[in-house]
This record gives structure tokens, sequence and C-alpha cells, in this order.
């Protein structure tokens, strides 16, 4: 038997979980590009050490973005993976496919490059991993001429993500795939050519359980919320209270706000306590659920470390109807982008920038009024700026003399 | 000429028919038992969902499978979930059995519902990055096959999130992760003064530098790092290639625990650091997967019932962690960058371990 050329990867093959390599080989077996792919990565494990370049301007005509450039650092050794570009295909909201869809995708895909895809990358787009120069353009032209759009990439509005909400979930208290859709539609010409400081990401969650991570991987964070009262099936909570979940312990104590109380029968509720965490509903989903009062809380400056370290998003709008055409959204997205684009420097993301120049100089800029839910407490410094309207001016003090 | 800014296909062409039917109108939903869930509309209609792990990478003839598997029972409507799963989406329940038994047959775990581990949200790595301090794929692979039972059970105190970032850059975004296992680089990048003057563009190499620490030297038409200032992200190795980071004998992994972004319960936190390095040892990172598997079973233990790792972790106190996981605490667990001394213990309640 022929001595296997890549010893290191063979060994993750076997166990349980879904084998990335079975899929590398897969591929290898229509594409010399997989092929010479496995092979670096074989020489990878070996070494302890990528081989990967970035560089050099790739793209599609009209585009500045959504084509990642990648080039071997040893062709000699792996020359149909001298050229490995990527190419981000902005993913239909919610990431439902047809198959229809995913076999045409894939069609286009073993056309034009090499039959290996992320489903998904990190930001939420399907990626097609490896293709040559030549390839960008035809490729393009063919998921266009399909119904396929490219993502976002370098400094412009990256893909707008979305958790799964009114599509299979009885929390959702926005329709968070139509506000995502609706926005990635509205701000093409931002996502594809890139005219900002740095990146800008948005993500949508119809409620507080935040499944697409919108608070800590979006500068400006869409959160699902209600005001008014937790919404209670007295009938199913008894049926609750005859199961095997113990409603004090596993309920109420766990509660943050200490707003709920049990006594066995009945379950209340002082919602003008309750901070809206989702805990009990998670819990009892039959018989509790959202207020019906819905909107969504806006959360502004999340990122990962680089560069002033990692950020969450913050509060600056305790609570906003969101209803098509999400025309005060969208006012406050494009006064917040302008401000950024204006003041903050190449590679500042928004969080940075407002840290930076503070955020009452935020707020007044993009016009929100300074409301206590913005802070967990207020300031315990005495450098406090004043507006410069707030201090008398010697020619003021002046008059009231006289 | 194609169409250019035409944008995704729209989502509503891709749900299925019991979807379009229930949208917005849904009920409740039970977790019928390990990766299947049942959602039921107002209409008194039923969703069925069966989640299925996959690698990520995927090659188009798996994705093709995939869809055979989506059009034999689910009349060709499937999704993929934030964390990298399948989820095949159906009405009728009689065929929900039938597709779990071609599933295992086909060797797809089902899980990742309830208090289990889901997929391991990561990053390209050595497959495709080119600043990766490890492999994304890779150490992935080795540990779910470890802790596997935890995906396709439900017996851990909470959900146990982990994530996978190749480099502090952090495209995986693990910082408010469960679990969090980040390649770190600790060498600064080696400049090859001979090819820069020729690939790379002074002034721009400069301005890549996110903390200044690079100066061109435009006598000699190259540049000189301040090591002091440098904090080994890579992003000048990304416009100039004649100044590799990645150091074979010093890259390797950094584990972090406690952060979550859901609002339940507590608020949404960060990971903090529990192990500041770990070697790369492929193909199977034995160092890294025992490391994850001793904390993941030390919480398992220690937790109470919905506690998430941070909560337990907040409320027995990080002394306590370190003395229950044996994992040694070091100065480099001690922040000293921006807002450090927030992280000071200003108060003498603490715990002796």
């Amino acid at each position: 038997m022929e001595k296997s050329k890549t010893p290191l990867l063979d060994q993750l093959e076997g166990g349980k979980w879904p084998s990335f390599v079975k899929d590398m080989k897969q591929a290898a077996e229509k594409s010399p590009m997989a092929k010479d792919l496995i092979s670096q990565l074989e020489l990878s494990y070996k070494e302890k050490i990528g081989h990967w370049k970035h560089g050099g301007i790739v793209g599609v005509k009209g585009y500045g973005g959504g084509v990642i450039g990648r080039y071997s650092d040893r062709p000699d050794l792996f020359p149909a993976v001298q050229h490995f570009h990527t190419m981000r295909v902005n993913h239909p909201t919610g990431w439902f496919y047809t198959t229809k869809a995913l076999r045409k995708l894939c069609d286009i895909w073993d056309k034009h490059g090499s039959g290996l895809t992320n489903m998904h990358g990190s930001t939420g787009d399907a990626i097609l991993l490896g293709m040559k120069t030549d390839q960008l353009q035809p490729c393009f032209d063919d998921l266009s001429d399909s119904g396929f759009d490219l993502g976002g990439s370098g400094s412009a509005l990256r893909t707008p993500s979305a958790c799964v909400g009114p599509g299979r979930c009885e929390w959702a208290c926005i329709d968070s795939l139509d506000i995502c859709y609706n926005l990635t539609m509205n701000y093409q010409g931002k996502m594809h050519r890139p005219m900002f400081p740095y990146k800008f990401k948005i993500k949508v969650s119809a409620c507080p359980n935040d499944c697409v991570a919108s608070i800590a991987r979006s500068d400006f964070s869409i959160i699902g919320t209600w005001k008014g009262v937790i919404r209670i099936d007295q009938k199913e909570i008894d049926a609750y209270a005859a199961s095997d979940l113990d409603i004090q312990k596993e309920v109420c104590d766990l509660c943050p706000t200490k707003c709920m109380e049990w006594d066995g029968k009945t379950l209340k509720i002082h919602d003008g306590d309750c901070n809206r965490c989702m805990h009990c509903i998670n819990l009892m989903p039959k018989a509790l659920r959202p207020g019906k009062e819905k909107g969504a809380t806006i959360l502004v400056g999340g990122k990962a470390p680089i560069l002033e370290g990692a950020l969450l998003s913050s509060v600056i709008v305790p609570f906003m109807k969101l209803e098509p055409p999400y025309t005060e959204l969208k006012d406050l997205i494009d006064r917040i982008q302008d401000w950024w684009d204006e003041h903050g420097k190449s590679r500042e993301r928004l969080g940075e920038l407002i840290k930076r120049l503070g955020m009452r100089v935020f707020l007044r800029a993009v016009g929100l009024p300074a409301v206590p839910q913005m802070v967990k407490a207020p300031r315990s410094n005495p450098y406090v700026f004043f507006w410069p309207e707030d201090i008398k001016k010697p020619d003021e003090i002046a008059k009231e003399v006289k | 000429m194609a169409k250019t800014d035409i944008g995704p296909p729209d989502y509503k062409t891709m749900l299925p028919p019991v979807i379009q039917r229930n949208y917005g109108k849904w009920l409740y939903h039970e977790i019928l038992k390990p990766g299947v869930l049942m959602h039921i509309g107002e209409s008194g209609e039923a969703l069925y969902t069966v989640r299925a792990a996959s690698p990520r990478l995927l090659s188009t003839d798996h994705i093709r499978e995939i869809c055979d598997i989506a059009e034999k029972y689910c009349d060709g409507y499937l999704r993929f979930t934030s964390r990298n799963n399948i989820e095949f989406l159906l009405d009728d329940k009689d065929k929900v059995e039938p597709l779990i038994a071609e599933l295992a047959v086909r060797s797809y775990p089902v899980g990742g519902t309830g208090h289990s581990i889901s997929n391991i949200v990561h990053t390209q790595g050595w497959v495709h990055c080119h600043t990766p301090a490890t492999d994304a794929s890779g150490p992935v692979k080795a540990l779910m096959d470890e802790i596997y039972d935890y995906f396709i059970t439900s017996t851990l105190p909470a959900h146990v999130r982990i994530a996978l970032a190749c480099c502090l850059n952090m495209c995986g975004a693990v910082h408010c992760s469960d679990i969090a296992i980040l390649g770190i680089h600790r060498t600064v990048p080696k400049v090859d003064n001979s090819r820069v003057p020729n690939v790379c563009e002074i002034p721009s190499t400069v301005s890549s530098c996110p903390t200044g620490a690079i100066r061109g030297d435009m006598k000699n038409k190259t540049v000189t790092v301040n090591d002091e200032k440098c904090m080994y992200c890579g992003n000048c190795y990304t416009v100039c290639p004649a100044m590799p980071i990645a150091d074979p004998d010093n890259d390797g992994i950094s584990i972090w625990v406690g952060g979550k972004v859901s609002n339940a319960r507590s608020a949404p936190k960060f990971s903090k650091l529990a192990i500041p390095f770990l070697p790369n040892n492929p193909p199977r990172w034995p160092e890294v997967v025992d490391a994850v598997k001793n904390i993941i079973e030390v919480y398992a233990s220690h937790a109470k019932k919905h506690e998430r790792m941070g909560e337990w972790i907040e409320r027995v106190g990080w002394e306590r962690f370190f003395s229950l996981t044996k994992i040694p605490f070091t100065d480099m667990h001690i922040d000293d960058f921006d807002m450090a001394t927030e992280t000071f213990r200003t108060s003498t309640q603490f715990k002796w371990g």
C-alpha cells in the first residue's frame, strides 16, 4: 500500500465528531486546489506554522470588498494554491435555505473554485474558500445571475446578521429577520464600497437571550425587548408545578431582581421590578410570554479586543418601536455613521471613538437624551465637563450685577 | 455585465411553508430530546427541528448530501445556526425518527440543545488565515471528539458555549464565551530587511500597527519594531509579508473562561484568563483538550442547575476556581493593560481557596 502523504491530518479523520479532513479529501477528489490545500495544511501541522500571505488588491468590478486576497508562501511546493482567495457570499437572512439555492451555490463553486466552503463565516456570510484571481469575476457573475451577492469586508458595513426570530421563536419581540434584510438591502452601497474608518457590524437579536451575540460582536446592536406585564397562563403554571420543575428554586430564586412570588399555587410577578432577563420565560415557555408592547433596546460600541480592549455594546436607546420601513432606526444609524466617519481615526471602531471623545459628545452629536438606563452607575470621579453655554460668562455676570 | 448590489436572496423565499404560515405566531416550544425541538404555533401547527453537527468546513459534495437528506425528509428546507449546526426543518412528525435514524447511519451527531455543549464557533487557522497562532479546525475536531457526549446529551448545569479564535484579532469574537480557546503569538514580527524594500510600502506598514510600535527607516528603506509596544496582533504582516510574526516554538493557545452574551439572570460578561499558555501540539492538541475537559468536569460537578460557567465562578470566587481546577495562578493572570486596576481586589473579603 502506498504510504499516506498526510499522516498527521489522517489522525483527524477518525473519532465521532464530523471531520473537516474528510471534507477536504472529498473536495480533493475533484479539485487540484483542494489537493494542494491538504498538502500545505499537512506541512503546517508538521512545522506548527501557517503558510498563507495576505496582500494584493483583488476583487470584482464595481466593488471594493467581498473578496479576501490570499496567497501561499510556498507556491514552489503547492502551485495550485498560489492564489487562494476567499469570496464572502451574503447568506439569506437567518441562514434559511432551500436545497435548490444551496445546490446552485455548490454548482457555481465547483465550476470556479476549490469546492470547499465555510457554512458559515464568523460574520455570517457563506464563505467560498479558495479561488484563482482570474475566476473572481466569472464566479461573481454566475452568483449574481443566480440571485446571490457578496458580503462586506474591509472598512465597510459588514454583512448584518439576525437570529431566527419570528421564523421559529415564540420569544421574538421584533422581526429580526425583516429588520436585518431591510437594513442589508438599504445599505448595499455601504457594504460593497468601503468608505468608513474601519469595520461596522450590525446584528439583530429578537430577545435578550441574544442568540447572535449582538451585544458582544456588533458596533450597532439591536436587541428585542418589551414593556408591560409578562403574560401568564395560570393553567400552564399548574402543569409546570406538577412537573419536575421546582418553581421556587429554579425560577424564583434565580430571578436577578427577585420580582417573583410563588406560594405553591399562584405565580405573581412584580413587573415594575423586572429587568426582562428572560430566565423565567426560558424555563417556562408554555406559561410565560413577553409583554405585548414590543420593541428593541439599541446599544452601540461592541467589539473584539483590537485595539483598546474588548467592549460590550452599551445602551443608547432603551426602547424603540421597530415597524417597517424602520425610518427612525435608519436615521439613527446614518447619524451615528456620519459622526464616526467624520471624527474616527483610521482603524478606530465606534466604541473606541465614543471612549476617546466621550459619551456626552456622542449623544449630543447624534441627538439622543441622556437617561439613567445608559449607565450601571453615575460617575464617581469629579472631573465633570460642563457645556460652555452652561457657564456664566463675565458679560453675563456684569449684567446681573447691574 | 452582472448586476451589482442586488443583495442576498430574500429569506422569505427560503422559509418552509409551515414557517410561512406561522411566522411571528409561535406559542411555545419543547425540547423533545437532545437535538430535537418542537415549536407549536397559535394555529396549533407543529414545526420539528432536528439539529445536527457539521465541521463548518464543508465540501460541496457534503452540502449536496445534506441537501439529499433535506429533500428526503424536509421537502428541501433547512437552515444553519449561528454555531454552524445544520437544522433540518419538518412539519411531519412521522418523519422525525426516520430522519434521525438516517443521520445516525451517516454519522451526523444530533444534539446541541438545552444544557449541552453545542458546536464550537471557530476561525480559519492554518487552513486559510495569514496570521494564525494555531490551527482552528484541528483543535476543534480533537476537542469535540473527546467531549462528544456533552453534545448529544443535556446533562450539564447549563449550556456551555465554547469558541476558538486562532489569534487575538478574534474573527471568532470569542471574548464572551463560557470557554474561549485563543491562539496567541508571543514574539514580535521578524523584519527581513533584504525583502522589505521590494515587497512592502513603508508608510502603510507603519500605519498598520495599532500600537504605533513600527517606525520607518527611510535611509535603509525598511522598518523597525519597538518590542515593548508590540502586542503580537500580526496586522503588519497583513500589509508587509516581509515581516512574519508566526513563531512555531513560541506560538500556542490560551484558555479563557466565564463569559456569556445572554442577559438571562446575570448580565453579559467577558471571559477571563484561566491558562496563559499551552503549546501547539498537532494533530490532536492533547494539552488543550485535557485542560478544557478538566474545566468542564469541575464545572459540571460543582455548579448549581442553570448556573453558567461565569455565574458559578462568581458565586464561589475566582480563588476557588483556581483551587478546584488545580490551574496554577500566575502574575500573567493579573491585568496590566488600560483599566487593570478595576480587577484588583479592594476589600479583605476573599476565600483561602
